[in-house]
């Protein structure tokens, strides 16, 4: 099932084309990795597909009136605004606004969906805690426990995991692959390209304008794409314990 | 013979030294304050008053505003003055000091008058300003007019109490003029029995639990101000249908002048009426 | 959170009472109150009904408007220094008042005194949102607010010394520093529609504003419609507000003590500080007018004096708070 289509998406900042006749589908089941060099347009991209910048083309979220696209997809910006002093399942339980109807507080339902978001995220001990008290890594874990809460088949996220711990960037990305194993799809930016490669089921590599290359991670990250694009050398290698992803120098 | 002569010769002599000894009368005066404006134009010799104050021409203020378009307004100012070639300036206790003192620094004699706060003061300030021009007897006759006029009207304490309500809630107590033209009429004050000296606030509130008889107001100005809103409360309205009803001052009850007689008139009718 | 409703509610009840059984006439309480239900002819019922009981609604009445519209700005600006006097909105809306008094128009038809001090008020805030929107921090939002009070400040000014009233000149201090005395059931009658339904607004906003504490991108994205939250906040705190400071002129601090005061004890969540803060802020200025009344009863102390000296050091203290976490 197509959870997100993209044709011709093409979108301008400040007069300079950023993206030019975007086109692509993301179905159930898969874990995208976005990836491209600075300024390639990934956040644009996301934001333009969720309908937050104006665009030409089409895009299938963007087509839907705002409470239904609330409920179709979760989107994770790269800022991490947390404005008040909430605690941190006040911020969690945010995540069930678009589920929410008129003046009615937090159902049964609502509840359950919290409290796994905060399970899976390994937050139980912080629930009462403070937000804005908290590491900028345990924020972002809330940010995305939060995200999970909001319980849509589509979970799109800008740079989810800069900033953490390997240990916590590692169960995110499984957290995330498990997403996509259930159903679901996840597409997020990364810029860690080991991780990527470990996790996603999919890469999509932005460039020049546009999509450069597209599929599994061992048909993207080739020594090719990685000059072109990215102007390093890397080392990949496929171990036992799965696909192993190192840059290495930079190309003059 | 001879003695009676030189004693003639001698008080001739007295009285023209003392003539000269005395100081002669102003020949040009300019007057910068409302209440000594009407009194000087009262009881000024023709052309002896060369320029009053601008609000002695404004109807709102004044009770000869159109015996004052007659006179050239002067704004205060001690340039202004001073270029008018004055022996003698007018003013008021609270006149600005700093243009009296200006005004006496370049040499000219400014007199002060004191505000009336009773109908004695009155008499006392037409006294005062007929020495001031040198126009004693027109005082004189003055005066005697006045008192013939107030014995007319006045009328004893009738047990009755008025109140005098302004826009902010601003009241005259005890030892104001507005105060004793309401005695002279026969009425107490409600804001003096309250302990109000001078001006001052009455709260409406004490105002309509003091139930007065008469309730008096001023007139209501052009333009529109938030001052005046309190005037339209609909206690006042109901407090004004429940008594005598409202009479409204004019500038009658301003000045110590003569004039206040027509404001102790107001007050006596309303009286009689609530007989 | 569950106490602290019933709390408010019965503070701002308990006020009220006390509101109407103070003031300068000597009436017992018991005495009053019973004049007050059973009305009659007289003197005390006369004080009670036109009186002491407008005075008593409209404290409640701008008190709530005031608190509320403060919580609702700074849950957009996502800011807590933003306040309606403060940031201008409320000498916006004194200036609108002035001219429709002074141009004579506020005589024509009596509802264009509050529309236009509505209109004052929401040109102050439409102002702040340019200026400073969701993006600017707190310095520029105070300078936006300093600027837009400092012009409106001196346009009023300047309007009341043009007007041939005499009393006009003198007229700036009410509506800088507000009061409520002298105040008529007729004044009740023309804020009561404004404030009801902008009060009404701003409390739907509540949802909106608690997903915005996730940034404006995040929110808009879970289904919130920006350009209507943004539209329906500037009409209701302008209904609030320019019903407020046309009959009681301008009022500052109450919207920055009360959402200040209360945060902590509604969780930080801006939904529920919406309708604290109206409590909250009705129980604030019902004290400042009792307070008003005992201390120097015979002056006419305005109770933005009052506000004021509660206020200002607090936002002293916000500012030192917050000077080196935000811009």
């Amino acid at each position: 099932m197509t959870l997100l289509s993209l044709g011709n998406l093409s979108v301008r900042l400040r007069g300079r084309p950023i993206l030019s006749n975007v086109t692509l589908n993301v179905g159930a089941g898969e874990f995208v990795g976005l990836i491209g060099p600075n300024g390639a347009g990934k956040t644009t991209l996301m934001r333009a597909a969720l309908g937050l910048l104006p665009h030409d083309g089409e895009s299938s979220l963007a087509a839907l009136p705002p409470e239904a696209r609330g409920r179709r997809a979760a989107w994770m910006p790269q800022a991490r605004d947390i404005a008040w002093p909430v605690s941190v399942e006040t911020l969690v339980a945010l995540g069930r606004t678009p589920h929410l109807g008129g003046w009615q507080g937090l159902r049964a339902t609502d509840r359950a969906h919290v409290d796994r978001a905060l399970a899976t995220m390994g937050l139980e001990g912080l629930r009462h805690r403070t937000a804005t008290r908290l590491s900028g890594g345990e924020q972002a874990m809330a940010l995305i426990a939060r995200a999970l809460a909001q319980d849509t088949p589509l979970l799109m996220a800008d740079e989810p995991i800069a900033g953490l711990d390997p240990a916590n960037q590692i169960a995110t990305m499984a957290v995330f692959a498990r997403l996509a194993h259930e159903g679901r799809a996840v597409i997020a930016s990364l810029h860690d390209l080991g991780l990527a490669a470990r996790h996603c089921t999919r890469l999509i590599l932005l460039g020049e304008g546009g999509i450069a290359a597209d599929g599994p991670p061992e048909r993207v990250l080739t020594p090719d794409n990685l000059a072109r694009i990215f102007h390093v050398t890397a080392h990949y290698a496929t171990t036992p314990q799965g696909p192993v992803f190192q840059p290495l120098e930079v190309i003059e | 013979m001879r003695l009676s002569r030189l004693i003639s010769l001698g008080a001739a002599l007295a009285l023209a030294g003392a003539a000269a000894l005395a100081e002669p009368a102003p020949r040009r005066v300019v007057s910068i304050n409302l209440c000594t404006d009407q009194l000087a134009m009262m009881l000024a010799a023709p052309g002896q008053l060369v320029s009053v104050s601008p609000l002695a021409a404004d109807p709102h203020s004044s009770a000869m505003a159109g015996a004052a378009r007659a006179f050239p307004a002067n704004h205060g100012r001690a340039e202004e003055i001073y270029l008018l070639k004055p022996d003698l300036v007018l003013a008021g206790r609270y006149s600005s000091r700093a243009t009296v003192g200006m005004l006496r620094r370049v040499g000219l004699r400014v007199a002060l008058f004191d505000t009336a706060t009773s109908l004695a003061d009155t008499r006392a300030r037409i006294a005062q300003m007929a020495r001031a021009l040198g126009r004693e007897e027109a005082g004189a006759a003055l005066i005697a007019d006045f008192d013939a006029r107030l014995a007319m009207l006045a009328a004893p304490e009738s047990g009755r109490r008025a109140a005098l309500y302004h826009p902010n809630g601003y009241t005259l107590g005890g030892g104001t003029l507005a105060d004793d033209i309401l005695r002279a009429g026969g009425f107490g004050n409600v804001a003096r029995d309250l302990g109000q000296r001078g001006g001052g606030t009455l709260a409406l509130e004490q105002l309509v639990m003091a139930a007065p008889d008469l309730l008096i107001r001023a007139q209501p100005l052009p333009g529109a101000s938030r001052s005046e809103d309190v005037m339209a409360h609909p206690a006042l309205e109901r407090l004004a249908a429940a008594t005598a009803g409202l009479r409204i001052t004019s500038p009658d009850w301003i000045c110590g002048t003569p004039h206040v007689l027509g404001a102790v008139a107001t007050v006596a009718r309303a009286r009689e009426a609530l007989e | 959170m569950r106490p602290l409703a019933p709390a408010l509610a019965a503070l701002v009840a308990a006020l009220f009472l006390a509101s109407l059984v103070t003031g300068p006439a000597e009436i017992g309480a018991g005495e009053g109150l019973r004049a007050l239900v059973s009305g009659g002819e007289g003197p005390i019922p006369l004080v009670m009904r036109e009186i002491r009981l407008p005075r008593a609604i409209l404290g409640l009445m701008i008190g709530a408007s005031l608190g509320l519209s403060g919580a609702a700005m700074q849950g957009y600006l996502r800011n807590p220094l933003a306040e309606p006097g403060l940031i201008g909105v409320s000498g916006s809306a004194a200036l609108g008042a002035v001219l429709a008094i002074h141009t004579g128009l506020a005589a024509t038809f009596t509802l264009a005194l509050p529309l236009a001090a509505l209109a004052g008020a929401g040109a102050g805030v439409l102002l702040i949102l340019m200026l400073a929107g969701p993006r600017g921090g707190s310095i520029t939002l105070i300078l936006a607010g300093i600027a837009i009070s400092a012009l409106a400040g001196a346009l009023t000014s300047l309007v009341l010394n043009l007007s041939p009233n005499p009393y006009a000149a003198s007229e700036i201090v009410f509506w800088m520093m507000g009061s409520l005395a002298d105040r008529s059931m007729t004044h009740v009658w023309l804020a009561l529609p404004f404030m009801l339904g902008g009060g009404a607004a701003l409390l739907g906003l509540g949802r909106g504003l608690d997903a915005l504490t996730l940034g404006e991108d995040a929110a808009e994205a879970m289904g919130l419609r920006l350009a209507r939250l943004r539209l329906t906040l500037v009409l209701g705190t302008a209904a609030m507000v320019g019903a407020a400071v046309a009959v009681a002129g301008a009022i500052g601090f109450v919207g920055l003590v009360v959402p200040h005061l209360l945060r902590p004890l509604v969780g930080a969540r801006p939904s529920r500080l919406l309708w604290a803060s109206g409590l909250g802020g009705a129980a604030m200025l019902l004290a400042a007018d009792i307070a008003v009344r005992l201390i120097l009863p015979e002056r006419d102390l305005k109770l933005g004096v009052l506000t004021a000296i509660v206020g200002a050091p607090l936002f002293l203290h916000l500012i030192y708070k917050t000077r080196g976490a935000q811009a």
